[in-house]
């Protein structure tokens, strides 16, 4: 039944090439969990920092605090996708990588410059709530590259950025609930749906 | 009870003219080095098998310039895309009916 073989092995040729055009793979359910525990870490610091210190010093801590766990997180990211990537014999940087990136670009640069203007403005309440919010959108809008988990992830951040704009006293909390746990728990289901060593019989 | 290698094209037991396939069916318009990365080919051996598609009229080709590089990209005809869900059908039947 060497015929029979040889049609499988056509079927999961097919699958493999219309994921690998269509679709990132190759992120890692390490990625999720290492930029999650980065931001726990930052928003550790940043409860810190404000219980020790006040005013104008305050704030240029708390953004050189941002952008440490900003690059930590996406750094880490990267790297365990890129580990993922040479296991899979793909490259990371491929057309549909580029694609995503896009996608998620738009949101996210559209939300940096909003946040850069609530903190001109002096509306440092809303922030984190706006963080999560147009963070959400990226994920959404990149979801049709990626798994649908991710998806999810955006829906639930959305809601949460919202959560935390109508109770912004509350809303470094539930920053470190949207960046850090959920990120942690989208990247350990990730690693048990995609990573983890499948046994088959 | 019907043949199910009927379906079966034999057009498609190249593996390199299975993978095009499999790509140009769920991308529009993918350009030739995206499907040379894809698939992890040489020039001369994609080119020979795009051209094979092409003059099936399975796939067709469009020539652009973009500044002033030439940019070649590849779309999957009407045509094309059911001769290959005949073939993909015919593989899973086979697959299904396994003695």
């Amino acid at each position: 039944m060497e015929n029979s073989e040889k049609h499988l092995q056509d079927i999961a040729e097919i699958k493999q090439m219309m994921e690998r055009s269509s679709r990132f793979i190759s992120l890692s359910g390490w990625s999720g969990i290492s930029a999650g525990s980065f931001a726990l870490l930052g928003a550790f610091a940043a409860y810190r920092l404000m219980r020790s210190s006040t005013g104008p010093s305050l704030d240029s801590y708390l953004v050189i605090d941002a952008i440490i766990v900003l690059i930590l997180a996406l750094s880490s990211s990267i790297y365990f996708s890129w580990r993922k990537a040479r296991k899979q014999g793909a490259t990371l940087w491929s057309p549909v990588t580029r694609k995503l990136l896009l996608n998620m670009a738009i949101p996210l640069v559209t939300g940096g410059i909003y946040c850069a203007i609530m903190f001109w403005q002096d509306q440092l309440h809303l922030i984190a709530g706006c963080t999560l919010i147009f963070y959400g959108l990226a994920l959404v809008n990149a979801g049709r590259f990626t798994n649908k988990e991710a998806v999810i992830l955006g829906i639930a951040e959305i809601i949460l950025g919202i959560a935390a704009s109508i109770w912004y006293a509350y809303s470094f909390w539930i920053w470190g609930i949207g960046f850090g746990l959920f990120h942690i728990l989208y990247g350990i289901t990730l690693y048990s749906k995609y990573d983890r060593p499948k046994t088959h019989e | 009870m019907n043949n199910p290698i009927e379906g079966l094209n034999k057009v498609f037991e190249s593996r390199i003219k299975l993978g095009v396939m499999s790509i140009l069916l769920v991308n529009e318009w993918v350009d030739y080095n995206a499907l040379k990365e894809y698939l992890e080919v040489t020039d001369g051996n994609l080119a020979s098998h795009l051209k094979g598609l092409e003059s099936r009229k399975f796939i067709e080709v469009r020539k652009q310039f973009v500044g002033r590089k030439p940019l070649t990209t590849y779309r999957c005809t009407p045509g094309g895309k059911k001769a290959f869900k005949l073939h993909l059908a015919a593989l899973e039947n086979l697959i299904k009916n396994k003695p």
